[in-house]
């Protein structure tokens, strides 16, 4: 099957290429790319791009898919679905289901899984704990040999500075990379909001920002003493964005993603307990954004993810604050809200794409995020300007827990391409 | 005039629905003080205590304020309840309203569990305490006392002295008498009291003296006893030589200054106990006021139709 | 099209009969008291005592009284402030005279009658009213009228404005249109029974 896709504008970062291009998919890989010039419709299926972008399949390096365990929040299957509705086609699954994916058993699962329902490419990340308790290192080696790509403890942090330390040298010798949820947990104490005025106010318990900023100076500092790999997952604070900015600038090898909401929404989306705003690290005040914004323009944040956090919708809404779980379903809005940052002129469209597809792919050291020549057809059509108000309720995901619902997004992928599935999207 | 179906807290309420409140709470306490401490107001209606944090005092009030006002009142504690066996916060409270609540008071430890509820029931709500957010019927008795004793809210200097970040009683208090127009100094250690309250257009201190100078008001706040121990403040005995209210203490706020206690008092370690017996407390009139009150707010709910 | 039925002269006319027929019924002002019904019936009380004081030279205790929380129509109430009600007074054993300046269903009478048993036990309770309306739905009579006027019970208003509020004193009839009562609904502010 042939497939021509003309007249679009084409952002393919992995070739610093940003114009208009045609590109022909022969048999779900890319065939042809053709910069500056038509490619003749020698019997293939046309996809008329005009006035659209084309961009590599995104990757999302911080994706919650729940399966095993969680299926009323999400499966493989839904979680896919969704990223595909997002424009993704890479996921890194987070391995915080149940049972934790902590051992190769549950990376062959996750993978076997993915490989019978799955919708787009998944990744598995593993633990680097047994059982995301902080004590005992889980067996890594034997997690990477049967297929994950990265080792964290996301959802909860390694709260022991020695456990970490060893994670990181033993990484080292499996140059595997350690993702840090950093949140130091003696100073966050249970917080469920943003610590300041507001939390007060509301008689939340309040998460300080220096609970992060401790956090990341503490992993970077490990990381530069054993030379492990760290990444730095969510980054929600100014104080965290200075810490990373000065490691960077001191050579030391850490990266650092932040997600959406960090730079779309302040705590005021909490008021009124709204839990659909409840999420961790919390949303955090205008300074803190300004501060998100500026480190991804430099550089200092080197890719967005979702932390895509699906939950059913009565735990997630029927739930008083303290006790409603944390998270927001992410992939479907994604793009969207990162589509703004470039309308605002914080990140080119390049910049943007960019850490949507080859950076990741850099830090991860996978294949994907390109549109080269011979590559699997893994790519997304949008239409940047089109608008049109969320509604949770029309998310593909299982999670239709987002703060975002009920407000106009610009910007929405119209098809995806994974291999030889193409998926077109409505409206809605 | 007030419209909200619910009183969720004092955040949400306007300086004229406040007043409807402490203007009609006056007829209200008339009754209490007859023979026949009851009207027919709100005959067939059902009340519905759910209490699902350990009080008395507050259930009792707002158990006898149903009955004075000839509700049926029914009581749903934590120990008795199925909270206990597992059951969410929001199906009881749905269970209860299937049996025919009209008004569900709900205190519950979490802040914001009234306002989850609000999004799925139809009966009124009474905020009775909600963790450390609001405790709204307090705040409302406390400014009909003040009220009473003090004819009016402008300029009048008002000290609130304790632990009050975890403090619902000091924050619907901050609320309703800033929108009365008081003049509100918050006073206590700046463990438990941060300066970002300043921005509320209040003062703080740390100084009991500085707090009470020429204070018209002084309102003590229940020390929790179990923040001892946590880095809050090191021992009570060194709370009270700070922020605790002693005679002495006493004569730095103005003669004629009125002291208020929530209650239930920690004699000796917030106030001493000449003080919260002596000629400037009103402790006991804010409990007598807490019926007049519950009952204005119970009646005044019940006009409200659904929205 | 707005009806005056009674003015300034004839409203104190009908008051001054009211104050004789109540002392002469009950033999001289002994015992007596008034009791207004907020609002309307607070000033006509008020101004019987001073009829009784110019004329039997005795003070005569007046109360208000709100009804508010006796009323039967609870249930389709508009929200209120609620009136004061001051006693200065105690009921016990007294000769009560409840006063109103409307008597209409006789709904806000029944509410006055268990308000005052409520507060103690009257020696006997009698009921002075500046207009009588008609349209009884409760066993109540007036013992002491200013004036009957027969109205249409769903079609017009009589409102009742004194001075006290900021009126020139008179009585008026107005017709109901559009969202007017029907029957069986509840007496509202202005038209008390």
């Amino acid at each position: 099957m042939r497939i021509l896709i003309t007249g679009g504008h084409v952002i393919d970062p992995s070739q610093e290429f940003a114009g208009r291009a045609d590109i022909l998919i022969e048999d779900g890989r890319i065939k042809t790319f053709a910069k500056e010039k038509k490619l003749r419709n020698n019997q293939a299926q046309v996809i008329d791009a005009e006035g659209h972008w084309l961009i590599p399949g995104l990757i999302d390096m911080h994706t919650h898919l729940r399966e095993p365990g969680f299926e009323n929040k999400e499966t493989i299957k839904t979680g896919t679905l969704a990223a595909l509705r997002g424009g993704f086609t890479t996921v890194c699954a987070m391995p915080n289901t149940n049972p934790v994916n902590d051992n190769p058993g549950v990376t062959e699962f996750i993978l076997k899984k993915a490989r019978a329902e799955g919708h787009a490419r998944v990744l598995p990340i593993g633990a680097v704990t047994k059982g995301q308790m902080g004590e005992e290192l889980a067996p890594l080696y034997m997690m990477r040999e049967a297929g994950c790509i990265a080792f964290s403890d996301d959802g909860r942090p390694v709260a022991n500075p020695l456990i970490m330390r060893r994670a990181l040298e033993y990484a080292k010798g499996l140059d595997a990379l350690i993702i840090s949820h950093a949140e130091d947990p003696v100073l966050s104490d249970g917080g469920v909001m943003n610590e300041g005025l507001l939390s007060a106010t509301m008689g939340l318990k309040g998460s300080p920002a220096i609970a992060e900023e401790v956090m990341i100076y503490r992993d970077i500092a490990l990381s530069e003493l054993t030379g492990g790999r760290v990444h730095i997952a969510h980054v929600s604070t100014l104080g965290g964005v200075r810490v990373i900015r000065q490691a960077k600038e001191r050579g030391i090898a850490v990266t650092a993603e932040t997600c959406p909401h960090y730079f779309s929404l302040t705590q005021d989306a909490v008021c009124g307990f709204n839990t659909s705003a409840k999420v961790n690290p919390p949303l955090r005040t205008r300074r803190d954004i300004e501060a998100i914004k500026e480190g991804l323009k430099d550089g200092t944040i080197d890719i967005i993810a979702t932390d895509h956090a699906p939950h059913g919708r009565a735990e997630k809404m029927s739930r008083q604050f303290d006790d409603a779980p944390s998270g927001i379903s992410g992939l479907e809005t994604a793009l969207s809200l990162s589509l703004a940052l470039v309308e605002e002129g914080v990140l080119t469209e390049m910049e943007l794409i960019r850490k949507l597809t080859q950076t990741p792919a850099r830090i991860l050291r996978v294949d994907g995020g390109t549109l080269k020549e011979g590559m699997p057809a893994e790519l997304a059509i949008v239409d940047p300007q089109r608008r049109s108000v969320l509604k949770a309720a029309h998310l593909k995901s299982l999670g239709q827990n987002t703060p975002f619902d009920g407000m106009e997004m610009k910007g929405a992928v119209i098809k995806t391409f994974f291999g030889e599935k193409i998926m077109e999207w409505g409206q809605e | 005039m007030a419209s909200v179906k619910h009183l969720l807290g004092i955040k949400e309420l306007s300086a004229q629905e406040i007043m409807l409140y402490l203007n009609s709470a006056g007829s209200f306490k008339d009754i209490l003080k007859r023979d026949i401490k009851k009207v027919p107001a709100l005959r067939g209606r059902t009340v519905v205590n759910l209490f699902l944090e350990p009080s008395t005092r507050t259930r009792t009030s707002f158990e006898l304020a149903a009955k004075r006002l000839s509700t049926d009142v029914i009581n749903f504690s934590a120990p008795s309840s199925s909270i206990l066996k597992g059951e969410s916060l929001l199906d009881t409270a749905l269970t209860v309203e299937a049996l025919g609540a009209d008004i569900i008071i709900i205190r519950h430890s979490s802040s914001g569990a009234p306002h989850m509820l609000s999004r799925h029931i139809k009966a009124h709500l009474i905020n009775a305490g909600d963790g450390t957010n609001e405790h709204p019927t307090q705040a409302l008795l406390d400014a009909f006392t003040i009220k009473e004793k003090k004819g009016g809210f402008e300029g009048l200097k008002v000290a609130i002295v304790g632990d009050i970040i975890h403090s619902r009683v000091a924050k619907s208090n901050i609320y309703c008498l800033k929108k009365l127009g008081a003049d509100v100094r918050l006073v206590g250690p700046a463990t438990l009291l941060p300066e970002e309250f300043r921005e509320l257009g209040v003062s703080t201190t740390t100084s009991m003296d500085e707090g009470l100078e020429e204070a018209d008001v002084i309102m003590m706040l229940r020390l929790q006893l179990e923040r001892q121990g946590k880095g809050f403040f090191p021992t009570t005995a060194e709370y009270f030589r700070q922020w605790g209210l002693s005679k002495k203490r006493l004569e730095t706020a103005k003669p004629d200054a009125i002291v208020m206690h929530p209650g239930p008092m920690n004699r000796g370690i917030e106030i001493a106990s000449a003080v919260a017996d002596g000629d400037n407390s009103v402790i006991l009139e804010q409990v007598t006021n807490g019926l007049a009150v519950r009952m204005a707010v119970m009646y005044h709910l019940d006009e409200r139709k659904e929205q | 099209m707005t009806k005056q039925l009674l003015d300034s002269k004839e409203i104190d006319r009908s008051l001054t009969r009211i104050s004789h027929e109540i002392i002469e019924k009950n033999k001289g002002a002994e015992g007596l008291c008034l009791i207004g019904i907020q609002r309307g019936g607070v000033h006509l009380a008020e101004r019987i005592a001073n009829k009784i004081k110019n004329t039997e030279g005795a003070d005569i205790p007046v109360g208000s009284l709100d009804i508010s929380f006796y009323r039967d129509d609870f249930r389709i109430r508009q929200p209120s402030v609620i009136g004061r009600t001051d006693m200065p007074f105690d009921v016990e054993g007294k000769k009560v005279v409840i006063v109103d300046d409307v008597f209409f269903t006789g709904r806000s009478i029944r509410a006055a009658l268990d308000a005052i048993m409520d507060m103690g036990r009257p020696a006997l309770v009698q009921l002075a009213v500046l207009v009588d309306r008609g349209h009884r739905e409760l066993p109540i009579r007036a013992d002491y009228a200013g004036k009957n006027i027969p109205t249409s019970r769903e079609n017009e208003r009589v409102e009742v404005l004194l001075e006290e509020d900021g009126h020139e004193d008179s009585v008026i009839l107005t017709p109901v249109t559009g969202e007017g009562r029907s029957a069986g609904e509840p007496e509202g502010e202005v038209n008390n029974g």
